[in-house]
């Protein structure tokens, strides 16, 4: 790919998360227009449409698309470095084990402690899962057996899921409302707060790994091939695996599970603009938060005035798309 | 020069009972053509890996120009030595040209962007190995024989002293097997070392300076072509009797041995 396709595709897609995140700030229980909006983001005009703007809409999109970012860029990773087109945090169980972690700090009450302690306990969370993942799928036959990491990702996932369900036994009614939340996902919780404490996360984890693109484009052929051509291969994939799953490790700590993000943005970008991962990550970044902003949008409105889990979207939309590859790999 | 040296070289796979590789010494010489030959499961790949530094012996030493392998980083490695493994199953989107590409990444670190200098040696490695034509295809669609050159062509974008090949030419046509050992000689005249893994007796007897003939993880013979190739020796190691032929011309193998194999069971 040249610099300059490069380039124009990746303000393309600036731009369309820039109009999805207006488009996602207007739309709601409340529609408003552009002008007030921006009268609203400067602190004038009607107080309540001020509040609605500043208080619930704006955090709740930054938030909504920083997630997705995170969903995205970790998918990405993760399928290079298991050179498997079907990988995501949510199909690897990685999503499960960060929410098993976030659940765990909750319920110790370790979260009212300390804001920072949530991503750190699901961070723990996604790294045993992963762990489990590869360590499974070593134990019944080859690691990077499509099918069989698949498997390993679904037992993996649906453990975490009944350790969920255990302390839901025994939780109080706070608690329950909180599993639930991280079982289904949501953004409705969305502060100022939580979009910093993700983006501290996303920024340097985003820096690292675009350093490791051109390792990352070799690790996706092979690691023999990767060592050949000077790659530092267990090094490189110690911090990928770490960096993506720190990614999902802190969506899923703001914003609960949610699914397919990060399966389905890399392969739109692939698609489109091929594999070279030092432009795949930054554009499935981009991408990923669109998707995200524009599935909350839908969340929001289209059973307004109930809003659906957003998770449920993103499956409405990710599980033909994973069937769809799924065909098409003939795996 | 000597490019690799080994001495006592022994190496065993977790949880096997033998040695893959067991009291290998050998030397390969810079500028020349080495083939290491053997029956399946004679230690041939994993030779070659422990030369090449991606596995540690269990015993002995290898040194690349003369230091320790392990001295070298990879990316040093990367610099000197360009290298096509067997098989890679590729299941992304790739073309030609950015996997010959990939070649550069050892000579660009993290960050730094393609050169014109870079692009000089992707242009001329497609060139020498004759994929200029398909530099849009997607690997995919390619035939055994041009995704083989193709890596050749990335190995060669390197723009590497040396290089080393395992079984380039498996389950390639004659055309396309012919091609890639007449490219190999090319590049020998050229000054590049090459260490070349084949089960091709004849097309490694015609091509080699060198033959290293494995048996059981040991040198069973070592030397030039027509000291390796004879009779008794090949029957040994292959357990198959064969004949001895001699290449009859025209060109430059005129005279060179050739096995033919019997029929019949043996």
């Amino acid at each position: 790919m040249t610099p300059k396709r490069a380039a124009v595709g990746l303000a393309a897609l600036a731009a369309l998360l820039a109009l999805a995140l207006v488009f996602s700030v207007r739309f709601g229980a409340v529609a408003l227009d552009a002008r007030a909006i921006l009268r609203a983001l400067g602190g004038e005009g009607d107080p309540s449409t001020v509040a609605i703007v500043q208080g619930l809409r704006l955090p709740r999109a930054v938030q909504a698309a920083l997630v997705g970012a995170a969903l995205a860029a970790s998918g990405a990773a993760f399928q290079a470095l298991l050179r498997n087109p079907l990988a995501d945090p949510y199909i690897l169980g990685v999503s499960g084990g960060a929410a098993v972690g976030a659940v765990g700090a909750v319920v110790l009450g370790w979260s009212g402690a300390d804001v920072w302690v949530t991503p750190l306990a699901a961070f723990v969370g996604a790294l045993v899962a992963i762990a489990l993942v590869l360590r499974i799928a070593v134990i019944v036959g080859h690691a990077l057996d499509t099918r069989i990491l698949l498997l390993a990702g679904v037992v993996v996932g649906a453990f975490f899921n009944a350790c969920i369900l255990l302390v839901l036994t025994f939780a109080d009614v706070e608690s329950f409302r909180s599993a639930i939340f991280w079982m289904m996902g949501s953004l409705s919780s969305a502060t100022w707060t939580r979009a910093l404490l993700l983006s501290a996360y996303l920024v340097p984890a985003l820096i690292l790994l675009l350093g490791m693109a051109r390792a990352l484009n070799l690790l996706a052929i092979g690691e023999e091939t990767a060592a050949y051509l000077g790659t530092s291969v267990e090094r490189t994939k110690l911090v990928a695996y770490a960096a993506a799953s720190l990614l999902a490790a802190a969506a899923v700590a703001v914003s609960g599970v949610i699914g397919f993000v990060g399966l389905i943005t890399p392969h739109v970008v692939r698609l489109i603009w091929g594999n070279d991962y030092r432009f795949l990550i930054p554009a499935a970044t981009l991408l990923g938060a669109t998707f995200l902003l524009l599935a909350d949008a839908l969340a929001r409105t289209v059973a307004a005035p109930t809003e659906l889990p957003v998770g449920v979207v993103t499956a409405f939309v990710g599980v033909p798309f994973f069937v769809w590859l799924l065909r098409r790999r003939g795996a | 020069m000597i490019t690799w040296r080994c001495r006592n070289l022994t190496f065993r796979y977790p949880e096997a009972a033998a040695y893959a590789v067991d009291g290998v010494s050998l030397e390969v010489p810079h500028g020349a053509c080495t083939a290491v030959l053997g029956p399946n499961g004679s230690g041939k790949s994993t030779l070659l890996r422990l030369l090449l530094g991606v596995l540690q012996p269990l015993g002995g030493e290898v040194a690349f120009r003369d230091r320790p392998v392990r001295a070298w980083t990879r990316d040093a490695v990367a610099r000197e030595v360009g290298v096509v493994p067997q098989g890679e199953e590729i299941v992304f989107p790739l073309s030609v040209r950015e996997l010959v590409a990939m070649g550069r990444y050892p000579h660009l670190g993290p960050w730094r962007r393609e050169g014109p200098r870079d692009v000089d040696a992707i242009v001329e490695a497609m060139t020498r190995c004759d994929v200029t034509p398909l530099a849009d295809r997607p690997i995919a669609t390619l035939s055994g024989g041009e995704r083989q050159l193709a890596r050749i062509a990335r190995a060669l974008a390197q723009q590497p002293g040396a290089l080393a090949l395992d079984e380039p030419t498996v389950a390639l046509d004659m055309r396309h097997e012919m091609a890639i050992f007449e490219l190999l000689r090319d590049l020998g005249r050229r000054g590049v070392t090459i260490l070349l893994v084949t089960h091709n007796l004849n097309l490694a007897a015609r091509y080699a300076d060198q033959l290293v003939l494995l048996d059981g993880g040991r040198v069973a013979a070592y030397g030039t072509p027509g000291d390796v190739l004879n009779r008794e020796l090949v029957e040994a190691v292959y357990r198959w009797p064969v004949r001895m032929l001699h290449h009859p011309g025209p060109g430059p193998d005129e005279g060179v041995p050739q096995v033919v194999p019997l029929g019949g069971r043996p």
